[in-house]
C-alpha cells in the first residue's frame, strides 16, 4: 500500500510515546540486561533501545496497543540507536543490531496485528525508522568559554547516521524519520547520509520524513532557527512530509503548525507533547484535551499526518484518530512554475 | 479550503530565512571576510585572532550585508582549518548567524569543510566546467546533498568568458546539467558571468562591463528563475586606493546591472553610495567608462583618471574624525548623539530649530530618531550603559537649549487661544513614568539610571527624589496623570515600604503599574510579598537595560494582559516553590542553637587592649589617602558592567567601555580630591565588653554606662561540627573571667550635593551618577582604611600586617566589621546603640531616617569584633522562639520586631 495514496485521501495517524509506556512496566536494571547483557560492564537500566534485544515482548506488545489505538505509522524504538548515542552505554558495537531488531519489533506487530480481528477495517500500516537528533550537536559548543569547539565533527554523525540508515533499511521500515530535531546541521548530516546511501548503493529511495523541534516561546530551534529558516535549510531532501514534534503541547504548537502549513511544499505532520510537563516532570493533559486542540487543526487544514510525543498513550492516540476522522487532510500547494 | 501557493524564489536561512522575491530588489553580500579582499581580515585570521575578525562580520551585517561572503582562499593558511574555525565561531554570534553565509573557495575541499559548519542553507561560490563536466557535475551533486545553492561562474574548459555571447553560452550549458543531470531546482542555480576590471588602459578591457551587463540580461530572458551575481568591487580595480571614485563607479554599474537583472553582488556593505547622490560630474564620467562611451582612444578612462587625481589629492587634506561635520543637521545631531559627543550640540540643535517649523519639531524628529537608534544599539548589547548615559547628556543638552523656544511657543499659543477664547489643548504627549526612593531610603544611584535610561527611551520622567512618602507618591502620581510608578529602595526596611505602598495603591482603586527595583529587592521578594498585594501589574526589574522593555509591554494596550498575565503566572510559580522550599530546611530550637554556638578556646585567648577606651574622630580626612583603599569593582556593577577588576578593562566585550569609563572616572576623582569636593568624616570606638554566652554583649562605655547589645543567631540545622552562629560568639563570656573587647565605626562621605545639582543643571547625569557612585565608593574605602588603623594601630590587636588592597577585598585581614542591617546582624534598630556609642550624629553629621538609612547616602558603620575566630556569616531565617526571645530582651513589641526582621523570619507573620 503506498503511503503517498493513503496522505491524498485521509489524516494519516502516527503512534505515541514509546518511553512513557516503557515506564508503565517499572523494568529493572536486570530487565533491561535479559540474559544476553547480564555481566556487561556498565548499568544499562534507560537505553530503552536495548529493550528490543531483551525484552522484545514488551515493544511489540507498545506498538500492538498504538495499532489497535488507530496509529498507521509506528516508529522503531530507535531514537537512540546509533554508535554516537549508545556510547553512554558502551554499546555503540550494537548500533547496527538494535535498529535492526527494532524494526523487527515493528514489522512483527504489524503483521499480528492485520491478522487480528481488530484489523478486519483497516487496510495497512507502516513502519518509521526512528532517527534521532543524539546526543552531541554540530551548531552548539557544549563548553561556553569555547564557542568555537565542537564534541563531534559532521562526519563522524554522517557516518554514524548511515549506520542506523543501513540497519532500518536492512530491517525493513517503510520510511525514514528524522525526529526531534533541535540542530538543523545534526539533521542535515542525517539528510546527507540518507541520500548518500541509497546513492552509494543504487537503490530507491525511501520517502524520508522530517519533524523538528521548536523549543520554547521564542518560536525557535534550539540551535536558534526560526522555523522557516529550518525549513528552508532542509527542504532539499524532498521529503514526504515536514512537521514538528516534542518540547510542546498542542497548545503552544499552534501557531508554529499553522506557519509551517503556510510554506511546506510536502505533507505536514504535528505529534506534540501531552501539554508541558508540571513541577514533577510529568505530563497530565488527559486524551481528550489533546485530541480536542489537534481537531481543531485537522479542521483549519494545517495537518496531514498527527500523533503524540512525549506523555501521549495509545488513549491518546485513540481520541485524535477518531477526532480527526472526519476531517479532510491538508491539500498540498501549488507550486508555481514561474515568479 | 483554498490551495496556498508556493513561488519558487530563491530562499536561503541563517538562523533566520532570506527570500529574494522580484520585489526584493538587489541582495548585498558583505566582501570584508575575505582573506583575499580585506587586508585587515587576513591579518587577524594569519594570526589567529578569530574573535576580531567575527567582529569584521559583525561590522558587514550591522551595514546592511544580506549574505555574508566568506573566503579563507590564501597561501599562508590552512583553508579548511580557517574555514572550519571561523564558521564554528560564528554560528555562536546571533546577531551575525542570522544571515545566511556564502562559502567562497577555488578549492572545494575548503568549500565542502565549510557546508559542514553552516545549519542553515548556504550559497557554495564557487563551482565551474573549467575542468570538465564530470568534475563539475560530481561537485553539484556534493553541494546539493548539503541543500546549498550554487554561483556557477561562467568558466569552462576554454577559459573564463568575457564576451557577452560566451558568458550566455556556458550558462546556458551548465543551466542544462544542473537541471537535468544533478536535479537542481533552476531557483537555486546562480550564475556569475565575470566582471572584469575596466579602464584599465588596454582598450580590450573597455567593453567588459558592458559584456557583464547585456549578458545579465540574456541570462535573466532566457532562464528567469536562475539569478546573477558577480563580484562589484573587481570593476574599479583600476582605482584601487581611491575609495571616492570606486564607490562612485560600483553605483553606476549595479544601477545599469541591476536594471539588467543583477540579484546579488558582493559588495562592501558599509560602503554603498547611492546612485543619485553622486555629484554629477564623477557621475557623468562613471557613465561614460562603464557604458563605454566617448571611449575612443580611451578618452572616456582618461578624462575619469584625471579626475580621480584631483579627489585624491583633495581627499588627504580632511581630518577623517571630522568627517561628519560635513552631514546634513539631523545627521549631525544623530552622530553626536550615538557617539555621546556633546561639542556641537547647541550649534547643531540651533540650525535644526531655524530649519524646522517648531522646536518641538526637532525633539520629535532628529533627536527622537537619534535616540531610537541608541535604544536600539542598547537593546541589541551593542552599546552599553556609560555610552547610553552620555548619550542621554546630549540629548538634555539639546531639549534644555531648546526649551525656551518651546515655553515661549506655548505662551504664544495660549495667548492666542484667549484672544480666540478657545481652550489650550496640549496633545497628550510622552508616557509619564514617576520614579522614587521610597520612605525612610536615600540611596538612588539605580533609579537614576533608570531614570536616565527610560528618558532615552522616550519617556517624561517624574523623579522625586529619595525618602518620599507612599502620600506623596500616590498624590503626585494622580496629579500627574503619570502612566507608570517605579519604586527603588536599597536596605531591607524598604522592601516593607514598597509592600505598604501596593496596599495604598488597591485600597485607593489605582490601576497604574508598579516597577520595583533596587539592591535589596528580588523576584522572589516581589512575587511573595509585593504582587498579591496589587493586581494592576507590579513587575520586578532586574536592572535599567529591563526596564525599557518592561515599560513598553506595560504601557502597550494590545501586549500589557498579556505580559501582566504571564508576569503573575511566574509569580505565583515562584511562590509556590518559595513555599515548596520552605519546609525543607529544618530549624533548630533556640537553646539547642545556643548550645551549638562557636566553640572557641577562651583558655589559650588573651584579649588586646585597645589604645584608647572611648572615641575618637576624623575630621576631613585626607581623600588622597582614601581613595588609595578603593574598590572599582563596585563601581563598574553601579554602572551595569558586570566582571573583575581590573580584568573588566581588557574585557572582549565591555572592556573598551569600561575602559573609558575608568578614565572618566579617574579624572573625575582627581578634580574631587584637588578641589576638595567632598569631605571625608568618621568616628570609632571602642570599649570593654563580654557576653553572656547566649545572645547577649555587655558594654560599658567611658561613662560607665551598661549597653547591651542584642543579637540574633543561626537557626537552621547545621551539618555535624558546623555551629549555630552569632556575633556573641566572638566575644569572651563573663565568666572566663577575661575583659573582652568590641569597637564600632561611622563614616560619611559629605558635601556632594551642590555637586550634583550643578551637574543636574548641565544636565549631566553621567558625572552625576559617576559621582554618586565615587562617593560611595569612598565611604567604603574610608572603612577599610580606618579598619587597617584600628587592626595595627588604635585598637592594636595586628601589629605586623602586610595586606595588599586586593587582600583586603577579599577580607584576608583579622577580625571582621559587620554592619547592623546586614547578613550577620540583620536587626537595623541596633544602629541605635551604636550611633549613641559613637555619637556618631555629632561627630560625623550622619542621620538614621525612620528607616534607619543613613544620611547622606555614602555612608557606612559596623561593630569592629578582633578575635582571630571571627568572620562573615549570615544569619539565615529565624523561628518565632527566636523573635519573642529577642523581643523580650529588646523589650520591643513582637510586631515592631517582626516588623523589622521580615527578611530573615522563616514564617508568615
Amino acid at each position: 500500500m503506498d503511503i503517498r495514496k493513503e496522505l491524498e485521501k485521509r489524516i494519516l495517524i502516527i503512534d505515541g510515546a514509546m518511553g512513557t509506556m516503557i515506564q508503565r512496566h517499572n523494568l529493572e536494571e536486570a530487565d533491561y540486561r535479559g540474559e544476553r547483557f547480564k555481566d556487561w560492564h556498565t548499568d544499562v537500566k534507560g537505553n530503552n533501545d536495548l529493550l528490543s534485544i531483551t525484552q522484545p515482548q514488551i515493544i511489540e506488545e507498545i506498538h500492538l496497543q498504538y495499532l489497535a489505538a488507530g496509529a498507521d505509522i509506528i516508529e522503531t524504538n530507535t531514537f537512540s540507536s546509533t554508535s554516537i548515542a549508545q556510547a553512554d552505554y558502551d554499546m555503540q558495537s550494537l548500533a547496527y543490531e538494535l535498529n535492526v531488531a527494532s524494526a523487527k519489533c515493528a514489522r512483527n506487530a504489524i503483521e499480528k496485528f492485520l491478522a487480528s480481528p481488530e484489523a478486519s477495517n483497516r487496510s495497512g500500516a507502516w513502519v518509521a525508522g526512528a532517527i534521532g537528533p543524539l546526543n552531541k550537536t554540530l551548531s552548539l559548543s557544549p563548553d561556553v568559554n569555547n564557542p568555537g569547539y565542537r564534541a563531534v565533527t559532521f562526519d563522524e554523525v554522517a557516518s554514524a547516521y548511515t549506520e542506523q540508515i543501513k540497519a532500518l533499511v536492512d530491517g525493513g521500515v517503510d520510511v525514514l524519520l528524522i525526529e526531534t530535531i533541535f540542530d538543523t546541521l545534526n539533521a542535515k548530516a542525517a539528510i546527507y547520509a540518507v541520500k548518500k546511501f541509497f546513492r552509494d548503493n543504487k537503490m530507491q529511495e525511501l520517502p524520508i520524513m522530517i519533524s523538528g523541534t521548536i523549543t520554547d516561546a521564542s518560536g525557535r530551534t534550539l540551535s536558534g532557527q526560526t522555523l522557516e529558516a529550518f525549513y528552508t535549510s532542509i527542504r532539499h531532501a524532498k521529503p514526504l512530509s515536514v512537521g514538528l514534534n516534542c518540547a510542546l503541547g498542542a497548545t503552544q504548537m499552534r501557531p508554529h503548525i499553522e506557519e509551517l502549513s503556510q510554506i511546506a511544499e510536502c505533507y505536514t505532520s504535528a505529534y506534540p507533547n501531552a501539554g508541558l510537563p508540571n513541577a514533577f516532570g510529568q505530563y497530565d493533559e488527559q486524551p481528550h484535551e489533546t485530541a480536542h486542540i489537534i481537531e481543531e487543526w485537522a479542521q483549519e487544514g494545517f495537518v496531514n499526518i498527527v500523533g503524540g510525543c512525549c506523555g501521549t498513550t495509545p488513549d491518546h492516540i485513540k481520541h485524535i484518530a477518531d477526532e480527526v476522522r472526519k476531517f479532510r487532510p491538508r491539500e498540498l500547494p501549488v507550486l508555481e512554475e514561474s515568479l | 479550503m483554498s490551495s496556498t501557493v508556493i513561488k519558487p524564489y530563491l530562499r536561503l536561512s541563517g538562523l533566520e530565512p532570506l527570500v529574494v522575491r522580484p520585489e526584493t530588489n538587489f541582495v548585498n553580500v558583505g566582501e570584508r571576510t575575505n582573506v583575499t579582499g580585506s587586508k585587515k581580515f587576513a591579518r587577524l585570521i594569519r594570526d589567529n585572532q578569530y574573535e576580531e575578525a567575527l567582529s569584521v562580520a559583525r561590522q558587514q551585517v550591522e551595514s546592511g550585508a544580506q549574505i555574508l561572503d566568506v573566503n579563507m582562499d590564501d597561501a599562508l593558511l590552512e583553508g579548511v582549518h580557517a574555514m572550519t574555525t571561523f564558521l564554528n565561531l560564528l554560528q555562536a554570534e546571533p546577531d551575525i548567524a542570522k544571515i545566511p553565509v556564502m562559502i567562497d573557495s577555488s578549492k572545494f575541499e575548503i568549500i565542502e569543510a565549510g557546508l559542514k559548519c553552516v545549519q542553515g542553507k548556504c550559497i557554495v561560490n564557487s563551482i565551474s566546467m573549467k575542468e570538465g563536466e564530470e568534475k563539475f557535475i560530481d561537485q553539484a551533486f556534493i553541494c546539493k546533498s548539503y541543500g546549498a545553492s550554487v554561483i556557477v561562474m561562467a568558466f569552462d574548459e576554454i577559459g573564463q568568458a568575457d564576451t557577452k555571447k560566451r558568458k550566455v553560452e556556458i550558462c546556458e550549458r551548465a543551466y542544462k546539467i544542473l537541471t537535468e543531470q544533478v536535479g537542481y531546482d533552476p531557483q537555486d542555480i546562480i550564475f556569475d558571468p565575470n566582471i572584469f576590471a575596466i579602464a584599465t588602459g588596454i582598450e580590450e578591457h573597455n567593453n567588459y562591463a558592458v559584456d557583464f551587463i547585456e549578458a545579465t540580461r540574456e541570462i535573466k530572458q532566457k532562464m528567469p528563475l536562475a539569478k546573477v551575481s558577480g563580484g562589484v568591487s573587481n570593476v574599479s580595480f583600476s582605482f584601487r586606493g581611491n575609495d571616492h571614485v570606486r564607490e562612485a563607479i560600483h553605483a553606476v554599474f549595479l544601477y545599469y546591472a541591476i536594471q539588467a537583472g543583477m540579484d546579488m553582488g558582493i559588495v562592501n556593505a558599509g560602503q554603498l553610495q547611492v546612485y543619485s547622490e553622486i555629484e554629477p560630474k564623477l557621475k557623468d564620467l562613471c557613465e561614460d567608462v562603464i557604458l563605454n562611451r566617448n571611449n575612443d582612444n580611451n578618452e572616456a578612462t582618461e578624462a575619469l583618471i584625471n579626475f580621480a587625481e584631483t579627489v585624491k589629492a583633495k581627499g588627504k587634506v580632511t581630518v577623517k574624525d571630522e568627517a561628519w561635520r560635513n552631514e546634513p543637521v539631523e545627521k549631525r545631531l544623530s552622530h553626536a548623539l550615538v557617539n555621546g559627543i556633546t561639542d556641537y550640540v547647541e550649534a547643531d540643535t540651533e540650525e535644526a530649530r531655524q530649519k524646522y517649523s517648531k522646536p518641538l519639531d526637532v525633539i520629535e524628529g532628529p533627536l527622537m530618531d537619534g535616540m531610537n537608534i541608541v535604544g536600539d544599539l542598547f537593546g541589541s548589547g551593542k552599546m552599553f550603559l556609560p555610552q547610553v548615559v552620555k548619550s542621554a547628556r546630549v540629548m538634555k543638552k539639546s531639549v534644555a537649549y531648546l526649551f525656551p523656544f518651546i515655553e515661549a511657543e506655548k505662551e504664544e499659543r495660549r495667548l492666542a487661544h484667549i484672544a480666540a477664547g478657545t481652550v489650550n489643548e496640549e496633545g497628550a504627549g510622552a508616557a509619564k513614568i514617576l520614579l522614587a526612593t521610597v520612605k525612610g531610603d536615600v540611596h538612588d544611584i539605580g533609579k537614576n539610571i533608570v531614570g536616565v535610561v527610560l528618558g532615552c527611551n522616550g519617556y517624561d520622567i517624574i523623579d522625586l527624589g529619595v525618602m518620599v512618602s507612599a502620600d506623596k507618591i500616590l498624590e503626585t502620581a494622580r496629579r500627574e496623570k503619570v502612566d507608570i510608578i517605579g519604586l527603588s529602595g536599597l536596605i531591607t526596611p524598604s522592601l516593607d515600604e514598597m509592600v505598604h505602598i501596593a496596599r495604598e495603591m488597591k485600597r485607593q482603586n489605582m490601576n497604574l503599574p508598579l516597577l520595583i527595583g533596587g539592591a535589596t529587592t528580588s523576584r522572589m521578594h516581589t512575587a511573595v510579598k509585593i504582587a498579591p498585594e496589587y493586581q494592576e501589574g507590579v513587575v520586578h526589574v532586574l536592572d535599567a537595560s529591563r526596564s525599557v522593555t518592561v515599560a513598553g509591554s506595560l504601557l502597550s494596550k494590545e501586549q500589557k494582559p498579556d505580559f501582566v498575565k504571564k508576569m503573575y503566572e511566574e509569580y505565583r510559580k515562584l511562590k509556590e516553590d518559595f513555599g515548596n522550599k520552605k519546609v525543607t530546611k529544618a530549624y533548630l530550637k533556640l537553646e539547642d542553637a545556643q548550645q551549638n554556638k562557636v566553640k572557641i578556646d577562651w583558655q589559650k585567648f588573651t584579649p588586646v587592649k585597645p589604645s584608647f577606651i572611648g572615641t575618637k574622630s576624623f575630621i576631613d580626612h585626607d581623600l588622597a589617602e582614601i581613595a588609595q583603599y578603593i574598590d572599582w569593582q563596585p563601581f563598574f556593577i553601579a554602572w551595569e558592567l558586570h566582571g573583575r577588576f581590573p580584568q573588566i578593562l581588557s574585557d572582549e566585550k565591555v572592556g573598551k567601555e569600561a575602559t573609558k569609563l575608568y578614565n572618566d572616572a579617574q579624572a573625575l576623582l582627581k578634580q574631587i580630591i584637588e578641589e576638595k569636593w567632598l569631605t571625608a568624616k568618621g568616628v570609632i570606638g571602642f570599649w570593654p565588653a563580654n557576653s553572656n554566652g547566649k545572645d547577649t554583649i555587655t558594654v560599658t562605655d567611658e561613662l560607665s554606662t551598661i549597653v547591651e547589645l542584642e543579637s540574633l543567631r543561626q537557626q537552621v540545622k547545621k551539618a555535624e561540627g558546623q555551629p549555630n552562629m552569632s556575633l556573641t560568639d566572638f566575644i569572651a563570656p563573663i565568666e572566663t573571667g577575661l575583659q573582652d573587647y568590641i569597637g564600632a565605626f561611622a563614616v560619611t562621605i559629605d558635601g556632594i550635593e551642590p555637586h550634583l545639582k550643578r551637574f543636574n543643571e548641565q544636565h549631566d547625569d553621567y558625572n552625576k551618577i559617576s559621582l554618586q557612585a565615587l562617593a560611595d565608593r569612598f565611604a567604603e574605602a574610608f572603612a577599610e582604611f580606618l579598619h587597617y588603623k584600628t587592626r595595627t594601630e588604635y585598637w592594636g590587636y595586628v601589629k605586623d600586617e602586610n595586606l595588599t588592597n586586593e587582600d583586603f577585598i577579599k577580607e584576608k585581614y583579622l577580625g571582621i566589621r559587620p554592619a547592623p542591617g546586614y547578613p550577620a546582624c540583620p536587626d537595623h534598630t541596633e544602629k541605635y546603640k551604636l550611633f549613641a556609642l559613637l555619637d556618631a550624629t555629632n561627630a560625623t553629621g550622619i542621620q538614621l531616617t525612620e528607616s534607619l538609612a543613613m544620611y547622606p547616602a555614602s555612608s557606612v558603620c559596623g561593630w569592629y569584633f578582633a578575635n582571630p575566630e571571627s568572620k562573615y556569616f549570615g544569619i539565615g531565617k529565624i523561628e518565632k522562639d527566636q523573635v519573642l526571645d529577642y523581643a523580650k530582651r529588646k523589650n520591643m513589641e513582637i510586631e515592631e520586631v517582626e516588623r523589622w526582621l521580615r527578611p530573615v523570619l522563616e514564617y508568615d507573620a
